[in-house]
């Protein structure tokens, strides 16, 4: 239980990250912080206790593993947040060539 | 852009043949250990990372090198599809399945085509972060 | 006939692939190649309806061991089957459209694959049946979304994007976060399985806590107040083809579809959650109709206009189902979530059109501000009548579409006991057709304004998917004849009602 309290901590530190830092590249961060603690949560759900690493090796055979969906859960995830990340760090480069600033309070054109 | 001092280049350059080897050793054992076509793809863009920012290179050259990396990186894909749909036409009429035979269990030539499938997706991904890699040292050079 | 149904994602995926290829040779090829896969898929989805029984089609051959599905399976019903016509309908008229009106943008082949990808991602939303893989298809749809608000790298636009970004990061994890919740309770990802783990279990409370975390990240890709502060600058800084798409389709293809199919057919309904959507909409369709009446650049009136359409469609559904939940008349249920799907349609079109003919008007003058424009309908004759046609659309006047969806909404809400509901419905609509008389009277009639110069008339492909539109416009007010509605909107309606159905999924396979 323990551990899935970190977690949440890991969360709540990257949603921290989000919604008070100025600098952009802070925020992008923070938002990556919060992906890699769902990452972990993801992986930890599949634990069973005294469970082998789910590899078949011809040698020796156990029989229980631990639950390898979430790991594949967790690696295709982890494709799409670097997409997602190379997307935001895109835009935020080219952000500070139009704004020549990174501080996202100055970065307010749109409002109404 | 500038390379880096002669001591990061000498290490670069016993290096970068190991970390490729490694990645396609990630590859092609991707049905028998952990890893597969996205690590061993992502170690494989790392290696030609380490490269380009080792030795630097003319704007040009860097303008040539991505075209041609996005290039491979679409024709990947379409080798991929290709695979996906070539079994219609071939065997079981179902997209996507199995059809070339299993050998023993732990065997590197095994598992039907998903070797097959893990070297499409590694060498996509090895293009598209290099694409990427290299889109953003373009821009930047570019707008110096 | 269910070999057809991958189609619908390696076409458009493909086609992003191959036009990078191509399109370094020949040139043309990216624009020429978009409109007519988009047509083909359209035909492949007009000849499934009438759906007369779900087609299922598992990837990969992996056929169920001990009752238990273990591959990934594609699911067409009802409800589906007509999703993916309208996003097929509206990309292929979109694309049409982006023809002559990309001609001022460069690097024109990514637009193109970035449009097939999303379209892919939408279509791959819609059909799937697994959790999981709706998560990637929502993610593939998103960042294509993404890149397409930047696209013409103005300040505003990437500004747009990256707080579109941010928000849309989060609610993916948030809907991350509920999967794995959901994996953690069942032990399963097909959503078939979870709809008969879950019928034995009662009032849990982590099935509670999975529906809110699940409506509050589809909602905010839905863009349903209080989560709707992305919208207005992301929807008015696309590029107007993307706009049309994105107000019309990607906010109810990755965010009401996913809602519906999940409250539906996967959790049993209960009275609280119900209820929460009714409130929701309701706040949505005011907010968004007060907050449009004050604006001055017309596509952020339009985008604070879709915020208030798409919570009719909540109310609609909202009223059906706190019915079904307190376990009341069926028929009235029915009738709510028919008006519901009804202005599902009827809002795809006439927003899609509206969208388009405001990227006329600012392809011919380039200002957004509709104090200073004035009395082009003299030049800009076809923009304005359709520009016409869709205000009067919208705003429920009869004899167009949206006067039936929202007749019945307000039928459905006055027969539930609704009145309150009904009464501001009612209001709603009123204030509706008042900005939009405003938004017609500032761009189109009234004195000439100065300083615009020579205004032409737009380009023939763009007449021909905004005229298109138009006729569809007073063609889906046919939709209310019974033997039209049995064979497009009543499976959709019973497919979303019946529970049995979708569950059986996994002992018929």
């Amino acid at each position: 239980m323990i551990v899935y309290l970190m977690c949440f901590i890991l969360f709540l530190t990257g949603l921290y990250g989000v919604l008070s830092q100025r600098n952009i590249i802070k925020i992008v961060i923070g938002l990556s912080i919060m992906e890699f603690s769902l990452f972990l949560f993801l992986a930890l759900i599949g634990y069973i206790d005294g469970g082998e690493v789910p590899i078949i090796i011809p040698g020796n055979e156990t029989t229980q593993f631990v639950d390898p969906l979430p790991q594949a859960m967790v690696l295709t995830a982890i494709v799409i947040g670097l997409a997602t990340n190379a997307m935001l760090l895109t835009i935020a480069i080219r952000l500070y060539k139009k704004y020549k600033t990174f501080d996202i309070r100055k970065i307010n054109q749109l409002k109404g | 852009m500038h390379g880096m001092t002669s001591i990061v280049k000498t290490v670069t350059r016993l290096l970068v043949g190991v970390i490729f080897i490694y990645g396609v050793y990630i590859i092609l054992h991707g049905h028998i250990s952990p890893g597969g076509g996205f690590a061993g793809g992502a170690i494989i863009a790392g290696a030609l990372v380490l490269l380009v920012l080792a030795f630097g290179g003319n704007t040009m050259k860097l303008k040539h090198e991505e075209e041609e990396s996005s290039l491979l990186e679409s024709f990947a894909i379409l080798l991929f599809l290709l695979m996906g749909l070539a079994v219609i036409f071939l065997g079981t009429k179902v997209f996507f399945s199995n059809y070339l035979p299993k050998g023993e269990l732990g065997e590197l030539i095994s598992a039907g085509v998903i070797p097959l499938y893990n070297i499409a997706v590694g060498i996509e991904v090895a293009a598209a972060l290099f694409t990427i890699f290299l889109a953003l040292i373009i821009y930047k050079e570019e707008s110096k | 006939m269910e070999v057809l149904l991958p189609l619908y994602i390696i076409i458009p995926l493909g086609t992003a692939f191959i036009i990078p290829v191509i399109g370094r040779l020949w040139s043309g090829f990216a624009r020429l190649i978009s409109p007519v896969i988009f047509l083909l898929l359209l035909i492949i989805g007009l000849q499934h309806m009438p759906v007369s029984n779900q087609l299922v089609y598992t990837v990969g051959g992996w056929q169920p061991v001990d009752g238990i599905p273990i591959g990934i399976s594609l699911v067409l019903d009802g409800f589906n089957a007509l999703l993916l016509v309208i996003i097929n309908l509206m990309a292929f008229l979109a694309s049409f459209y982006a023809f002559s009106y990309m001609q001022k943008y460069t690097a024109k082949n990514n637009f193109y694959t970035l449009l097939c990808l999303m379209i892919a991602g939408m279509n791959g939303v819609v059909l799937t049946g697994d959790l999981f893989n709706l998560y990637v298809f929502l993610e593939i749809a998103s960042i294509a979304s993404y890149a397409l608000v930047a696209f013409g790298v103005e300040k505003e636009e990437l500004e747009a994007s990256f707080k579109y970004q941010v928000l849309g990061g989060m609610a993916s994890l948030l809907i991350l976060l509920a999967i794995g919740l959901l994996y953690w309770t069942t032990a399963t990802l097909n959503m078939a399985d979870v709809s008969n783990l879950l019928a034995t279990q009662q009032d849990n409370k982590i099935i509670t806590f999975i529906q809110v975390l699940l409506i509050t990240g589809f909602g905010l890709k839905a863009a349903i107040v209080p989560f709707h502060a992305w919208l207005p600058d992301a929807h008015s800084s696309a590029p107007s083809p993307i706009s049309a798409l994105l107000s019309g389709v990607l906010i109810k293809a990755i965010g009401l579809y996913v809602l519906f199919r999940l409250l539906f057919n996967v959790f049993a309904l209960s009275y609280s959650i119900s209820l929460t959507i009714l409130i929701l909409g309701i706040v949505s369709m005011v907010i968004g109709g007060l907050l449009a009446i004050g604006q001055a650049d017309y596509k952020r009136m339009l985008a604070y206009s879709s915020i208030s359409q798409v919570g009719y469609i909540m109310v609609a559904t909202g009223i059906g189902m706190t019915v079904m939940a307190t376990n009341g008349d069926t028929g009235i249920a029915a009738l709510a979530i028919f008006g519901a799907l009804f202005h599902l349609i009827n809002h795809a079109v006439f927003k899609g059109l509206l969208f388009m003919t405001a990227g006329s008007v600012e392809h011919a003058t380039g200002i957004r501000d509709l104090n200073k424009l004035g009395g082009l309908a003299r030049r800009m004759p076809v923009t304005s009548g359709t520009s016409f046609l869709g205000s009067m659309a919208i705003s429920g006047l009869p004899p167009f579409s949206g006067f039936f969806s929202k007749l019945i909404i307000i039928l459905a809400a006055i027969q539930a006991g609704y009145y309150l509901v009904a009464i501001l419905a009612a209001l709603v609509s009123i204030i509706t057709l008042a900005y939009f008389l405003r938004m017609q009277k500032g761009i189109f009639y009234g004195v000439h304004a100065e300083g615009i110069g020579k205004v032409r008339e737009a380009p023939l492909t763009m007449l021909f998917s905004m005229t298109v539109l138009a006729l569809l416009c007073l063609a889906l007010s046919a939709l209310i004849i019974p033997d039209i509605r049995d064979i497009i909107l009543m499976p959709a309606v019973d497919s979303l009602m019946d529970t049995i159905t979708y569950s059986a999924i996994t002992s018929g396979v």
